[in-house]
């Protein structure tokens, strides 16, 4: 199972220019997250800030009970073993072919012969639909392809925590809809903690459990798929419909009057639900489509049952809309046990939805099969 | 928040011609050599980076300080020639020439050689991965960059600036020879039997020191730069850019301190 991502309270500048301030989530473990955001908010010197690329001057990353902002280099090298990263372009070694590009951590870190290391790498390749390919230079190949291959990388050492820096673009929507069904396939397989950053809102909408968005140096929300997918914030609105009217401007921020000009003009057509299709698969209004599930032949998500269980605790936490859409997601009887007010409520958890409380029924009959730790 | 964690608006200068900037850079080149140098003892070494970084590093400067040293030898010889003609000192043009090949021609050209051929490339490759997120794939992999990358590096442009250093003075002496003999008219016995009238072994100790240093430096330097390239292609050609001066003006200035540090150390022969 993959562990918890907890940040708390997370601010980044460089210099004196601020990226983000007080940035608090959890990912969950063995959830997909996706976090959302216009340009140039920092998403990617977040992901660099969750692998200790960059040192956030306050707050804290704590994984398995180390605090990745403080600790030491060596034990930061330890702790970044628990990651798989996919960079933006894949990130291969240019002067390595794939098959050694993606033995490369296992030959550096494990002392497995070269027998066990092609039949694991091989196993990989074909993880991602990349048999036959083994020999090509990453320059021979196409973004998809190489996006793929660091993807295998990303996987050889098994890890707990996977995090995707755009891994939809320089892609066409076909193969953007093939990566996010090996995305759930994967998470399906591995049970790992999987973190997406991304501008596609078809695939924001579909792929994750759990959803975020940083805006004007915030986080303006993270939460269940349900939260951000029925919010009535302007800016998630905005953000997920992929349209021009609202707070979100071209470079910088609009002024008030404008907004709430653009608003009335944009209900006056009849809202988002009229307003067309937004590019980036941003339309739908605040429709909640269906979660992808992975393909048949694999075992179902075990952190579908964990999220269930978890978001039904928090259910009192949210709006109507919001309890509604996520009552739809839900078994029968964890709605019953919902309604009859088993589950506590859980505030001074810190957020940690997961964390079993003593005596609650829930809790004990929790399908931890497969978990090991 | 208290007024002092305000974000400040980006003034004009914004820290760019700040006093202690200079001093920032310098510490931070200075901690990047600390923690190669910590890195290297440890295991595993990597053997086969090694011996692939000095064999690149020596393809690519081998030739040109070759020819480098022929003309630099050359232009010794001839001055040479002529100043010891008009002191009436010409049986020792020999050991006057090996005296200011070996002790500064030697190093000065290998410096100027590792730095602007070996550090240069040295700089632009490992800008390139940087740019291209290898190097932070690389960290993220749990490898640190300095021990995978920048220690064989560095160790490889000691080693080949050692060998270069054997060359130059070989390639400068043999062409000095041939400038004073064949083309001055010099008699080939006096140049030979005054070879050692005034160089001594150290000398030839302390120019291999000296190499050793410049490789080490350079080696540094280079790997400090193209590690620490952003911004796009632009920014590694700046990178090697500010590699090769930044090597040049440590290495000139290194080799004066040494020099200086020699003369105090061994005495000249005869003395």
């Amino acid at each position: 199972m993959g562990v918890a991502v907890e940040v708390e309270g997370l601010s980044k500048s460089f210099g004196s220019q601020n990226i983000w301030s007080d940035v608090t989530l959890t990912l969950p473990p063995g959830e997909i997250s996706v976090l959302l955001g216009p340009s140039g908010t920092g998403k990617s010197v977040f992901l660099k800030s969750l692998v200790g690329l960059l040192k956030p001057e306050r707050g804290s990353i704590v994984i398995k009970d180390t605090d990745i902002v403080r600790t030491s280099e060596h034990k930061l090298y330890e702790i970044r073993k628990l990651f798989g990263v996919l960079f933006q372009d894949g990130a291969l070694f240019g002067s390595m072919n794939l098959f050694d590009n993606i033995a490369f951590p296992l030959r550096e870190h494990t002392k497995k012969s070269e027998s066990e290391v092609k039949s694991i790498v091989l196993e990989k390749m074909d993880m991602v639909g990349l048999q036959g390919a083994e020999g090509k230079l990453p320059g021979e190949i196409s973004g998809g392809m190489r996006k793929r291959a660091g993807l295998a990388r990303a996987l050889v050492l098994d890890p707990e925590i996977i995090l995707f820096d755009e891994p939809d673009s320089g892609l066409d929507p076909v193969r953007v809809a093939y990566l996010n069904q090996l995305i759930v396939d994967l998470n399906a397989q591995i049970d790992a903690t999987f973190l997406i950053v991304t501008h596609d809102i078809g695939t924001a909408r579909t792929v994750p459990d759990n959803l975020g968005l940083l805006f004007r140096k915030n986080l303006v929300m993270f939460g269940p798929r349900e939260q951000l997918l029925t919010s009535q914030e302007p800016v998630v609105r905005q953000f997920l419909n992929g349209r021009r009217e609202g707070p979100i401007g071209m470079s910088e921020e609009k002024d008030v009057a404008q907004v709430e000009a653009e608003m009335a003009a944009l209900e006056a057509r009849g809202g988002d639900s009229h307003n067309g299709v937004g590019p980036k698969g941003a339309s739908g209004g605040e429709a909640v489509p269906p979660q992808l599930t992975p393909s048949e032949g694999l075992p179902e998500r075990q952190a579908e049952r964990r999220r269930q269980e978890r978001v039904a605790r928090m259910l009192h936490e949210f709006d109507e809309t919001t309890q509604a859409a996520i009552r739809q997601s839900l078994p029968g009887e964890l709605l019953a046990q919902a309604d009859a007010g088993v589950f506590a409520p859980t505030a001074g958890q810190g957020g940690r939805h997961w964390a079993p409380e003593a005596g609650a029924s829930a809790t004990t009959v929790l399908p931890r099969s497969g978990g090991s730790s | 928040m208290s007024t002092s964690e305000e974000p400040k608006a980006p003034g004009l200068l914004d820290g760019r011609f700040s006093p202690t900037r200079p001093l920032a850079a310098s510490g931070n080149l200075f901690a990047f050599a600390l923690d190669v140098l910590k890195a290297l003892p440890k295991r595993p070494f990597q053997l086969r980076e090694f011996i692939q970084q000095a064999w690149f590093v020596a393809s690519v400067t081998i030739i040109p300080t070759a020819l480098v040293a022929i003309p630099f030898g050359a232009v010794i010889a001839l001055q040479l020639g002529s100043l010891t003609r008009q002191l009436g000192a010409q049986s020792f043009t020999g050991s006057a020439s090996v005296l200011a090949v070996l002790r500064e021609a030697s190093p000065i050209v290998t410096a100027l050689l590792i730095a602007g051929a070996g550090g240069s490339a040295i700089c632009a490759d490992l800008g390139a991965r940087k740019i291209r997120d290898e190097i932070d794939a690389m960290e993220v992999l749990g490898i640190s960059p300095i021990q995978r990358l920048v220690v064989p590096r560095v160790l490889a442009a000691m080693l080949v600036a050692v060998l270069l250093n054997g060359l130059v003075s070989v390639v400068g002496v043999a062409g000095g020879y041939f400038f004073n003999v064949v083309l001055q008219g010099g008699t080939p016995g006096a140049y030979l039997s005054s070879f050692s009238a005034l160089a001594q072994i150290e000398d030839f100790w302390a120019s291999e020191t000296k190499a050793l240093v410049f490789g080490l430096i350079a080696g540094i330097v280079a790997s400090y730069k193209g590690l620490n390239a952003g911004g796009g292609p632009k920014g590694v050609g700046d990178a090697v850019n500010q590699s090769v001066v930044i090597t040049f003006i440590l290495l000139f200035a290194v080799n004066l301190v040494m020099t200086a540090i020699y003369f105090q150390l061994v005495p000249p022969k005869g003395s």
